[in-house]
């Protein structure tokens, strides 16, 4: 059985009246590489500084390894920070910087310079011991900070937004070898972010955020496989959100059609949201398709062609190989599981 | 750049009154006149090292590195203070440090005149709760008080101005470390506003030694302070030649002390003198 290591309850956190979280509660176990994802505003980095101890919440309660660290200040935490900006000690070189919370704790110095070491050759930056902090590359700093958190060896590592200021090369290099440190040290690494491709290619499991409010958690496949509402649904990955109605179990109207689907447990005649992956729709000789759409605009893409065709007056955006010119007929398919049917959010809930 | 001209006027009004007055104080300091013309000497500054001149220099100094390490004491707390209130707090805070700017120095000076003399605001209200009289009016220690009362918001400024900058991320990255109150201040925040101390040093200590209006009125005249002699061999006896010498003396001290300071500020991006 695994320990849960943070485990926030019931938190809610107001910033002059306007409430910024509200009622979340999630555990997090040891070892586990999870991430906090959601629009900006929707209460993550909040959550990742109330886990740090740099806001303090307006109620409920956090608990590290089962006590109650929801009024403990940050300096007496085991969790350490990765900041945006890096927020690296512009007076000091990078030695400094690394030994920073070393040298706080009053360690050996020559075990520090040992530990340094370490941490630099773990982030690839052996020798950089006396560079100045202004000397480096964005990458550079970032991997500085990176190693500035670890060599404290903490218990969680909390990260927010560490990658958003790299070019798109270098935060997909980054991202890899964040999950490699994290898997080489098993330290518990909470990540912040926006990018929901970064989340689902780092995480054991993702947290979905809005308006300070928990949407769902699950592991990257649940997610995206099933999301659980439609602001989930679209937020991760692309795809086309109808309108529809549920007639029985397994079988859903939309877009003037009849379809087989997987789910099942609405009420009859029940209005849902059908969600569609743009790579599940396939693309056929417009005989041989159960819908039969216009093309209204081909892009190419690279690896495939992005296509936004017409159905009546619904629009699906389709990720295909195949390519039909604009403005011609095609057919289309969409298999009972490529069918995501989703209960409509009533509106009362949203504000 | 373009729109180079409108610099223009400040070089002018540099060179008229900077450049020129300079030159000419040179002129004077190394140069006698007597009824058969100039001759060029360096007499002048020959007879600075003299015991008791050098006893006022060093006096000088004293009273202005005591009074600047005053401010400095009592002005960084308070540049603290000013820089982590609420905004709007914060504002009414500078406004009550400038307010007193916008009075004439020398009736600010004379105010203390009446506060402190020997039966002043201070000494009536001690006697009136049968207290023993306060006579610190001209003495060091009135001079010293004139010189912080004056310069302290010249040592909060700059001070507080660098705070303000600092990026909170920074304090709660050591706090994060591991570090606790004292040793964020002492490991990030006070290296940090370095820059802001050594231009509030040099601030503060660059009129401290050159004042003659605190030390004539507050010290009575009986403790003579550089600023007071070269005062007098211009208007009193009437030797420009020395007066300006003792001038380019102090004009070259002051460099040195504030390039010495400049230097330690100059990784740290601040501003120098030069």
């Amino acid at each position: 059985m695994e320990r849960n290591i943070i485990e926030l309850r019931n938190v809610c956190k107001d910033f002059n009246g306007h409430r910024a979280l509200n009622d979340v509660g999630f555990y997090v176990r040891k070892n586990e590489f999870i991430t906090l994802l959601g629009p900006s505003g929707c209460g993550k980095t909040t959550t990742l500084r109330l886990i740090g101890g740099f806001e303090q919440v307006t109620s409920g309660e956090i608990l590290f390894e089962g006590t109650d660290i929801t009024s403990m200040p940050p300096y007496k935490r085991k969790v350490n920070t990765v900041f945006q900006k890096y927020a690296l000690f512009p007076h000091m070189n990078v030695f400094d910087n690394i030994s920073f919370g070393l040298k706080v704790k009053k360690m050996d110095k020559r075990l520090i310079e040992k530990k340094v070491k370490e941490m630099l050759s773990l982030v690839n930056l052996k020798g950089f011991e006396k560079r100045s902090i202004n000397s480096l590359s964005g990458g550079q700093q970032q991997r500085i900070a990176i190693a500035r958190a670890l060599i404290n060896e903490p218990e969680v590592l909390l990260l927010d937004e560490p990658l958003g200021a790299l070019d798109l090369k270098l935060r997909k290099e980054m991202q890899i070898e964040l999950k490699r440190m994290q898997q080489k040290l098993g330290i518990t690494f909470i990540f912040v972010t926006h990018d929901q491709e970064e989340a689902l290619t780092m995480s054991d499991k993702i947290i979905v955020m809005k308006d300070g409010k928990l949407q769902q958690l699950g592991t990257p496949e649940d997610i995206y496989n099933e999301p659980k509402n439609s602001f989930v649904a679209d937020f991760i990955g692309e795809s086309t959100i109808i309108d529809g109605i549920m007639h029985e179990d397994y079988l859903v109207e939309f877009a003037g059609r009849k379809f087989k689907c997987l789910d099942k447990g609405f009420m009859k005649k029940e209005k849902v949201d059908v969600v569609i992956r743009p790579e599940d729709i396939k693309v056929v000789p417009t005989r041989e398709g159960m819908l039969t759409v216009t093309v209204e605009s081909v892009i190419f893409k690279g690896v495939h062609y992005e296509m936004m065709v017409r159905s009546n007056k619904h629009v699906f955006k389709i990720h295909s190989t195949e390519m039909v010119h604009a403005s011609q007929e095609a057919g289309i398919i969409i298999g009972p599981n490529d069918i995501h049917i989703m209960k409509k959010e009533r509106v009362a809930d949203e504000k | 750049m373009k729109n180079k001209w409108i610099a223009y006027p400040y070089i002018v009004w540099m060179i008229l009154f900077t450049v020129v007055p300079i030159l000419l104080v040179l002129f004077y300091s190394i140069t006698f006149r007597d009824g058969l013309g100039i001759t060029f000497t360096l007499e002048n500054y020959k007879r600075f090292f003299d015991p008791v001149y050098i006893g006022v220099l060093v006096h000088s100094i004293n009273l202005a590195l005591i009074s600047t390490a005053i401010c400095l004491l009592l002005g960084y707390p308070m540049a603290m203070i000013i820089a982590k209130s609420p905004i709007g707090y914060r504002n009414m805070l500078i406004l009550f440090f400038v307010i007193p700017m916008w009075m004439n120095f020398l009736l600010r000076t004379y105010a203390w005149m009446t506060l402190l003399e020997r039966s002043g605001l201070i000494n009536k209200f001690l006697a009136s709760l049968n207290l023993p009289a306060f006579n610190i009016m001209y003495s060091n220690s009135a001079v010293v008080l004139g010189m912080v009362y004056n310069f302290l918001p010249f040592m909060v400024l700059p001070i507080y101005s660098v705070l303000i900058k600092i990026d909170k991320n920074l304090i709660e990255a050591a706090e994060d470390l591991g570090a606790d109150g004292l040793k964020v201040f002492r490991e990030v925040i006070f290296p940090l506003s370095l820059p802001g101390v050594v231009s509030g040093i040099i601030m503060v200590f660059m009129p401290a030694i050159t004042t003659f209006v605190i030390s004539r009125l507050l010290g009575g005249g009986q403790f003579t302070l550089i600023g007071n002699l070269i005062e007098q061999q211009f208007l009193v006896a009437g030797d420009w030649n020395f007066g300006s010498a003792i001038s380019m003396l102090m004009l070259v001290l002051i460099l040195l002390c504030s390039s010495v300071m400049g230097r330690e500020d100059k990784d740290e991006g601040g501003v120098g003198l030069w």
